[in-house]
């Protein structure tokens, strides 16, 4: 087990120079002159540009830059945004409070997601399942800007259950009405995959052999059925923690949370390279452990796994 | 055995999200609610920059920097200079000031304002050896002012006493004291150059307002001011303090307005420009700012330049019908433009002559515009350039569509994806095509509408254009001691500009704010930000 984790530790290292090299080049090559955008629509004195260039390392080559950028990495410089504040300042800051979202959202969709989606999946057919079906068809059809306009008017400004956007110091209690826009879309996502691997399993031998051996049903679902139509909706939470880590600048926007999404959006706007790549760096490396976790966890869900190994 | 195998699953589910909770836990909790008592909340953006009054050019920052900071004068809500620490500012000839401060004042950790706070801060904005400053530029009309050499020491900067100290200008320029009020003068206290970094992050000003303790900026979140108990200049605050909260979006800045959270925004989001009026009523704002907007035509295009030239800028300005832009693309939220700089600043007129070729008369442009085909054929398709990241697709469109039908040319936006791949072709010269172009002033001068855009050779001509006599006429007014013989000047090289047409006036776009039941006299500047000391809040 422990080489299976460093052989897959290892492999991380050539993902992240592949993604961080790709992610400078792209920012790189974003037309246009970012130190000229930061004077608006005045034009500032030549001298003044190009000191600032020279600051930044614009006025080298790419591959000097994306190298300037990397030997700094190694020295625990993540480099400086043009606002002067340390990359690695930002980092520590946005990151925390996209992973509670993240997280938050996470158990939303998990926790609703899986229960919905096993009351169907046994009542398949009845009045529940179908309108499960109508309502997780909706969720997924609607852009999740609409939904979060809608909850953050609704909840937010007519009903003021929850403050339309983030306070101070993002609370907790702040972040829930986000959390759940951003998991509405994954919730129906779950619900659909939880029911159809639900009616397979139920369908399967050893339910029946479970059944008829005697079990009470209040044991053959939690144990049987349950446990063994999980593993492709835990495969889907693993990729989809991800995708919210990233995904969550719409949602961010909108109800002005001070996280990643918010931050990196910015960055891209103003072309800051090493914001962009920093934080995207760190977004592959949490993809990366999060999907090392869900592949040991499988181990967990299903001896065939772990015994293959 | 199987029922701990599920344990065990369930404990690396809880791990992984522990894991990732616990990364969380540096940012605590505070206290979510609007602020209590007399604090006003507003609306702001993340400063690009550390806050150091020389190197911040933006509004997010600026906000703040007025704020915080008193400088020689400052301006009332029509723009009109008055002193704050200055005590008096004199001139003979418009080149050489003696400034006299007040005496007694201090920055907030108990340094005296004198005659050094200014000009060692000046010096340092100035020397380039301290890396580029954004607002550098101001310091050109200093004797001794240069880009190319370290200078540490403006020549043009003699302190006399503790509370006088001379400017010398290189050449006459009578809007030199309206500058003043601007942040990239405010004085700085001598422990700011210890370390202009920290200092940044943690200013010590001289202002109405003062930061409410260490980390009192919350990048990206916030920043909470609280009044300067020793400021006793004319701004002092009607309220107990200001939290400017930091918005990524204006949607998100307006939902928080509709939902009593914040009591003043400044930048209505264009999703609610045609119903925060209803909505908001006698506390809606919509006047115009001193914000001019414009496309530019370079010279160097072909048909452009010349009397041809005159006659197809003229008959593009006269086939385009502001009012109906302005009330079915933006609302009502534009002004039709009447002149070259702002009716906000002091010395405006809408009658100037010639500006006649900003009403539309659809039979007149189609006349110049067949003259100037009588000089050379017009062929190929009239297009202006914008960036498309900014929201002006819908204007350009409709004003190309006017031309379309008014002149019977082809007529088209040309879009470029962001900002700054337009500025740069625009600051290269590589652009081919007419331009969106547009001015926020620093301070409120006429002059500071025309010279930095249309004088020869001028830092934002991006036009390249250039006529003597406009550039004769602004140095004149620049050298009159007498600010309504200025601007009787410069609206004398407005009457050119009108017939020269550099660039086709628009409008002016006008400053949309509203605010919360809980506040009281909100009014907004010439700068489009509110008078935050005049707000008050009731309990």
């Amino acid at each position: 087990m422990t080489g299976y984790i460093v052989r897959r530790l290892l492999q991380a290292i050539p993902v992240l120079l592949g993604t961080t090299f790709l992610i400078y080049f792209m920012v790189f090559a974003m037309p246009g002159d970012p130190i000229v955008a930061l004077f608006g629509d005045k034009t500032p004195p030549p001298q003044v540009i190009e000191a600032l260039r020279e600051k930044y390392h614009l006025d080298q080559p790419f591959i000097v830059q994306y190298f300037l950028f990397l030997g700094g990495i190694f020295r625990g410089d993540f480099g400086t945004s043009f606002s002067g504040e340390p990359v690695s300042e930002i980092l520590v800051r946005t990151f925390p409070v996209t992973l509670q979202l993240a997280v938050i959202a996470v158990f939303f969709e998990m926790v609703f997601g899986i229960a919905v989606g096993l009351i169907s999946g046994l009542r398949k057919g009845g009045i529940f399942d179908a309108s499960a079906l109508v309502v997780s068809l909706i969720l997924i059809s609607l852009p999740i800007f609409v939904i979060a306009f809608v909850c953050q008017w609704l909840f937010g400004i007519q009903l003021q259950w929850f403050r339309a956007t983030v306070g101070a110091g993002a609370p907790i209690q702040d972040l829930i009405l986000p959390a759940i826009v951003l998991a509405t879309i994954s919730f129906a996502q779950i619900v659909r995959l939880t029911r159809a691997s639900v009616i397979d399993t139920d369908g399967q031998d050893f339910v029946r052999t479970a059944a008829s051996k005697g079990l009470s049903r209040g044991r053959i679902v939690p144990v049987h059925i349950l446990r063994n139509s999980l593993i492709p909706v835990v495969t889907y939470l693993a990729v989809d923690f991800g995708v919210l880590m990233v995904g969550a600048t719409v949602t961010e926007g909108i109800f002005n949370v001070p996280g990643v999404g918010n931050t990196l959006y910015q960055a891209i706007i103003r072309g800051e390279g090493p914001t962009v790549v920093s934080f995207v760096t760190v977004m592959v490396l949490i993809y990366l452990v999060v999907n090392l976790l869900v592949d040991l966890l499988y181990a967990v869900l299903d001896p065939r796994i772990r015994y293959a190994k | 055995m199987k029922i701990k195998r599920i344990g065990v699953a369930a404990i690396a589910l809880a791990a992984a999200g522990a894991l990732t909770l616990a990364g969380c836990s540096s940012s605590a909790p505070e206290s979510t609610g609007a602020a209590g008592g007399g604090i006003i909340t507003t609306n702001g953006s993340e400063p690009q920059n550390p806050l150091v009054p020389t190197n911040t050019n933006e509004t997010g920052g600026g906000k703040i920097l007025d704020a915080i900071f008193a400088g020689l004068v400052y301006y009332d809500a029509e723009g009109a200079p008055h002193n704050d620490v200055a005590e008096s500012i004199e001139t003979e000839d418009a080149q050489n000031y003696t400034i006299k401060l007040r005496e007694g004042l201090t920055f907030t950790n108990g340094e005296p304002v004198n005659a050094n706070s200014f000009v060692d801060a000046w010096n340092y904005g100035a020397d380039t050896a301290n890396g580029p400053q954004l607002s550098q530029y101001f310091f050109e009309s200093i004797k001794g002012f240069s880009y190319d050499e370290s200078v540490p020491e403006l020549p043009g900067l003699v302190v006399v006493d503790d509370t006088t100290f001379t400017v010398e200008l290189n050449q006459p320029e009578s809007d030199f004291p309206l500058r003043l009020g601007y942040s990239a003068f405010y004085p700085l206290p001598a422990s700011a150059f210890d370390d202009i970094e920290a200092f940044g992050n943690n200013p010590v000003g001289n202002g109405p307002y003062m930061l409410d303790g260490d980390g009192a900026w919350k990048h990206n979140e916030r920043i909470d001011l609280t009044v300067n108990p020793d400021y006793d200049g004319p701004r002092a605050p009607k309220n107990d303090g200001l939290s400017i909260i930091f918005y990524a979006s204006q949607d998100a800045a307006y939902a928080d307005l509709q939902a009593d959270n914040l009591d003043v925004l400044d930048a209505i989001p264009d999703s609610a420009l045609a119903t925060y009026e209803d909505e908001f009523g006698d506390r809606a704002v919509n006047q115009p700012a001193a914000i001019f907007q414009s496309f530019t035509i370079p010279g160097r295009l072909p048909h452009f330049d010349g009397e041809e030239g005159k006659l197809r800028r003229q008959a593009l300005s006269l086939a385009i019908d502001r009012d109906e832009v302005t009330e079915v693309i933006f609302n009502g939220t534009r002004t039709p433009a009447s002149d070259f700089t702002s009716p906000v600043i002091d010395g405006f007129s809408d009658s100037i002559p010639g500006s006649e070729v900003l009403d539309f008369d659809a039979t007149k442009a189609k006349e110049l515009w067949a003259q100037a085909d009588a000089i050379s054929p017009w062929d190929g398709t009239f297009q202006i350039a914008y960036n498309a990241d900014g929201g002006h697709a819908g204007w350009v469109d409709a004003v190309t569509n006017q031309l379309k039908n008014n002149l019977g040319i082809d007529a088209s936006g040309a879009p470029y994806p962001t900002f700054a791949e337009a500025r740069t072709l625009i600051t290269n010269r590589t652009i081919q095509t007419a331009f969106r172009s547009g001015w926020q002033a620093d301070y409120p001068a006429l002059f500071n509408f025309l010279g930095p855009l249309y004088g020869t050779g001028a830092g934002s001509n991006d036009g390249d254009y250039s006529n003597p006599e406009v550039d004769a006429l602004l140095t004149q007014g620049l050298a009159e001691t007498d600010l309504a013989a200025a601007n009787e000047k410069f609206q004398a090289a407005q009457e050119i500009l009108f017939q020269d047409l550099p660039a086709i006036p628009l409008w002016y776009s006008n400053v949309n704010g509203a605010w919360s039941t809980q506040v009281e006299n909100v009014q907004f500047g010439w700068n489009s930000v509110p008078l935050y000391y005049e707000i008050t809040k009731g309990e």
